[in-house]
């Protein structure tokens, strides 16, 4: 008998819970798995506390109100660099935050990953980020007496993630120049579910040679879904680049209507298939060129 | 040389900061800093290492704007996921960042201005990498338009980076990787070499007076002149002008006005 993690994206969806901490993988425009995050904003979810290298993702989930609690070290869409939907909401008073330094924050994933309450590092001190978020000092114990920030771990209730390729069995491939923190985010997580570009039965039997591609290991997966595109409107590389013409209209839209409400079956849809028409289906997005930086 | 720019002038007197740096990566981030990062590693500073912007280390910088998408030629790899151990955290790098505010410990926001945490009155991109970076490494600055608005009496609204500020230092911790090294703007050079890293200004770009740097900035400066920002030579004009062929450089400081000031 072979492991079979199949699932549809609103069986995934139906596995998260109200209240629930979820990580979001990828980096602001970049390898977000947006297709998922657009089924939990057709789905009734809602108090969640969002962790993420933040782009429209967390932008989207907060313009929706689905997020009590944001835990972030940036929200930008990169050539725009301040994410519109999610400064209207931090602007309004709408969301609790903990502010963190980009690398304190892959260290709370890794304390978490590895069942610890915390990390020790220096990065923080001398900043406002320990006050505002509540963050503790410890001592070493050995004879230098170093103080340092506790940095806690951040433990996820469920990560989200999408990988250029995957088999029914969770033994995901990511291609690109940069897995970001995507395979921190799975092992902070109780459960990791996967969106995929392309879905494989036996990874073995198909691309054997690429296995170095699997940044990590499939006994984090406990779901996985086949979501062509799934990344739009970010950036997937080597599949296609990031739709800023997509992220200029969202853009435009917080400011005119600036009504959520107004705009989301443009920006969600009522279904994957009816969201991608809007933006010129499939081949619009294979078409999209890779970002230069 | 009358048709060098301010931006050209800045640009030039940015690379400077990476002079005798050694073998570390140098990120600018934005134009001008990514431009004298390039401009330092092709003339004084070749034992620089820098990435494409994206995740590979290049020998030869990458130009700014549109290009083809593999043209850049790969010398090393240095990806998001090994940023903080292998340059951030092991203090091998240089950073010369443009944030939003900067007050006189060199302290810097990017996060938010006014309002309260909970609910600022404007809300930027958040902390970044600025907490690490000025606790692990040397950081610099340039300013495209110096004024009390980015250079703020009292402190910055939301602390992103560490500064030198005595109140701010939980003690025992270790703040000796604290290194605050230039700032340049549009008037001037400037760095923290007064006493207790009080920042002076130690060179005025060519027309400029330091009663009108005073003027522009929110706390009080140390005159340290020692003279006129130096003019970038032709080598130094050729090289900008291969790296940023499509002229992004005219666009970052307003009327993009010749280097010399005029009354």
């Amino acid at each position: 008998m072979m492991l079979d993690k199949r699932m549809t994206p609103a069986e995934i969806v139906g596995q998260l819970k109200d209240g629930m901490t979820i990580g979001i993988g990828g980096w602001g425009p970049r390898r977000k798995p947006m297709a998922l995050v657009r089924e939990i904003l057709r789905s009734d979810l809602k108090d969640l506390t969002v962790v993420a290298y933040g782009g429209a993702d967390v932008g989207m989930l907060c313009a929706a109100g689905k997020v009590r609690k944001l835990v972030f070290a940036f929200v930008s869409l990169d050539a725009i660099p301040l994410e519109p939907w999610f400064r209207k909401s931090r602007e309004a008073g709408q969301i609790e935050v903990l502010e963190l330094d980009e690398g304190m924050f892959q260290w709370g994933l890794k304390a978490a990953a590895f069942g610890l309450p915390f990390l020790p590092t220096r990065v923080g001190l001398g900043t406002d980020l320990a006050t505002l978020g509540g963050l503790k000092t410890v001592q070493s114990p050995y004879a230098d007496g170093e103080v340092l920030i506790a940095m806690p771990a951040l433990k996820l209730d469920a990560a989200l993630l999408h990988v250029n390729r995957s088999d029914w069995r969770g033994n995901v491939h990511i291609f690109g120049p940069d897995a970001y923190y995507d395979e921190w985010f799975a092992r902070a997580a109780a459960k990791t579910y996967v969106s995929c570009e392309e879905l494989v039965d036996r990874m073995e039997d198909h691309y054997a040679d690429q296995a170095q591609h699997n940044i990590v290991e499939r006994a984090f997966i406990s779901g996985v879904t086949h979501l062509p595109c799934g990344a739009h409107p970010s950036s997937m590389p080597p599949a296609y680049g990031w739709d800023m013409k997509a992220f200029k209209a969202y853009t435009d839209a917080a400011k005119d209507p600036g009504d959520w409400n107004a705009v989301k079956d443009r920006f969600v849809g009522a279904s994957e298939a009816d969201y991608l028409a809007t933006f010129g289906g499939k081949e619009a997005v294979a078409a999209l060129p890779l970002p230069i930086f | 040389m009358s048709d060098v720019t301010l931006a050209e002038l800045c640009i030039f007197a940015c690379s400077e900061a990476f002079r005798g740096n050694g073998e570390i990566v140098a990120t600018g981030v934005g134009p001008v800093p990514r431009l004298a990062a390039s401009l330092a590693k092709l003339t004084h500073a070749p034992e620089l290492m820098m990435t494409d912007g994206e995740a590979y280390l290049v020998e030869q910088p990458v130009p700014l704007g549109p290009r083809g998408y593999d043209d850049r030629k790969a010398a090393g790899y240095l990806p998001f996921s090994r940023f903080f151990d292998a340059a951030v955290w092991s203090g091998r790098r240089h950073a010369m960042v443009t944030p939003t505010q900067i007050d006189r410990f060199g302290q810097i926001n990017l996060s938010q201005l006014g309002g309260t945490h909970r609910q600022p009155k404007t809300q930027m991109l958040g902390v970044r990498g600025f907490p690490g970076n000025t606790i692990y490494h040397p950081n610099s600055f340039f300013f495209p338009s110096h004024t009390t608005r980015v250079f703020v009496g009292g402190d910055v609204d939301m602390v992103s980076g560490v500064g030198y500020n005595p109140a701010k230092r939980v003690p025992g911790g270790n703040y000796s990787a604290v290194d605050l090294r230039r700032i340049v703007t549009n008037l001037c050079v400037m760095d923290f070499g007064g006493p207790d890293h009080a920042v002076r200004v130690i060179s005025l770009h060519p027309g400029v007076t330091f009663a009108q740097v005073q003027e522009a900035t929110g706390f009080e400066l140390i005159d340290a002149v020692a003279g006129e920002t130096a003019l970038p030579d032709a080598e130094a004009l050729e090289i900008v002008a291969r790296l940023d062929p499509h002229g992004i450089r005219a666009s970052v400081i307003k009327d993009n006005p010749p280097a010399r000031r005029t009354a």
